[in-house]
């Protein structure tokens, strides 16, 4: 893809760019999406993430990482950003960064939880709340590159309110085919929804992912009791560890 | 050069590498399942360039002199957690008497996770196999039943359900060095990535 390609060693240091902002999508209530324009960005794959880094007038710096939301547009590139209420920079990013205003980035990084759009294995992704970001990003990738791998997604939420991306994912589960989404709701589900409130179990994955003789390719993502569970019941259900890929949020505020 | 921006977790603390935040949490970072490793199969493999291996059983390892370092922890991710204190056994006292000329050592995980060091971060009181974290038997979700513990360099070196090491003449790359990070990783100099 270039040369900062995920998986080869890379010898040039990657450095910071300057982005701003150039869009700002509201996608729940403490969720949004912004949309930076970064001039000479390299091009990215799904699932990879960037280092966004403020500085204060005194000099002073702090950088977090986040995940890409899809495919660069140009030398523009979407972060969707979980607002952390004690946070340092996120609390930033989605209520004072201002349309023009300059921040750092600096990426792509991440070489293994990422997806190719030449893979043509089934894919299962398992998101839980914001972890939905990267998964996202792979669900995107595979419709702009009319890829045909059979994807399913299982997408944890602690109410519909809290869905990110909730229209389009509608969208795409009707339009693009090979698509299945599908969601577990942990304390309050919509209603006409079957079944209680639940954290995910076997019975989810079980009947909404793939059987491991298919041999998928996994990816998890979430907080990391969430990864932990929905990891240790795709090993219990047959699918070898190197087929499991997570990425875990932890608080990075 | 963010308008409006001033940080608020601002710390001056001099023991805090650039670009690091303190965590009272323990944030846990890995790439795949958590292996679940029973102790009557564990063994830790030390293989030299030459071929000669060295192995301990979980008993052996145990029986071992065992140190109690507290110590800081520095993750590539950006927080970093201070005076915690682990058990286990130095890498001194598992490479005493090894007849070695390799200047890399690869460490290799339960799970099939590698990171690869020089050989020489591992000596002189720098790094441990532990098996223990704040007085209680190291949970298998941060690297149990034992991990390595290399607290000078970006926690990923710290390769949790390590089942070896193997010294090699050729610095080898491993999983998190494949895939774009530093080589060396060292937090003080802020080598996150290749090219740092």
């Amino acid at each position: 893809m270039t040369a900062a390609a995920p998986g080869g060693r890379v010898a040039a240091p990657l450095g910071w760019r300057v982005a701003r902002l150039a869009q700002r999508r509201i996608e729940t209530p403490t969720a949004q999406t912004l949309v930076l324009s970064v001039p000479g960005w390299p091009g990215h794959l799904p699932g990879q993430h960037v280092d966004v880094r403020l500085t204060a007038p005194d000099g002073y710096q702090a950088a977090r990482s986040y995940s890409l939301a899809g495919p660069p547009d140009g030398d523009r590139i979407a972060l969707t950003v979980q607002r952390v209420p004690d946070g340092e920079v996120s609390p930033y990013l989605t209520d004072a960064w201002a349309e023009g205003d300059p921040v750092e980035v600096r990426g792509p990084v991440g070489g293994w939880f990422v997806w190719r759009s030449e893979q043509t294995a089934p894919v299962l992704l398992v998101a839980g709340g914001s972890g939905v970001v990267p998964l996202m990003a792979m669900v995107r990738a595979r419709r702009a590159a009319g890829s045909r791998a059979p994807f399913r997604l299982i997408y944890s939420v602690r109410t519909p309110a809290d869905v990110i991306y909730a229209d389009e994912l509608r969208t795409r589960a009707r339009d693009d085919f090979g698509l299945d989404v599908s969601y577990v709701y942990t304390r309050e589900a919509p209603d006409g929804w079957r079944g209680e409130p639940h954290r995910i179990g076997l019975a989810d994955v079980n009947t909404h992912g793939w059987p491991a003789d298919l041999e998928p390719l996994c990816y998890v993502c979430g907080p990391t009791g969430f990864v932990e569970t929905v990891a240790d019941l795709l090993v219990g259900l047959g699918h070898p560890t190197r087929r499991v890929r997570t990425e875990r949020f932890g608080p990075t505020g | 050069m963010s308008p409006g921006f001033q940080g608020r977790r601002r710390t001056t603390d001099p023991a805090l590498p650039p670009g690091q935040y303190l965590t009272e949490d323990f944030p846990v970072l890995s790439a795949g399942p958590t292996p679940r490793v029973p102790l009557d199969r564990w063994e830790f493999v030390l293989a030299t360039e030459t071929g000669d291996e060295f192995r301990w059983s979980w008993a052996e390892l145990m029986a071992l002199p065992q140190e109690t370092p507290t110590v800081d922890i520095h993750c590539v991710t950006r927080w970093s957690k201070f005076g915690t204190s682990w058990q286990g056994v130095s890498l001194d006292v598992l490479l005493d008497g090894v007849d070695t000329a390799a200047d890399y050592a690869q460490a290799h995980s339960y799970g099939g996770y590698t990171t690869n060091l020089p050989l020489d971060d591992l000596r002189d009181g720098q790094a441990w196999v532990v098996h223990g974290y704040d007085g209680e038997p190291l949970p298998a979700e941060h690297g149990g039943p034992a991990r390595l513990l290399v607290p000078h360099l970006y926690f990923w070196k710290s390769a949790k359900w390590v089942r070896g090491l193997r010294l090699t003449v050729e610095d080898e790359p491993g999983f998190w060095e494949t895939a774009g990070y530093h080589d060396y990783g060292d937090p003080w100099r802020e080598q996150r990535y290749q090219g740092d």
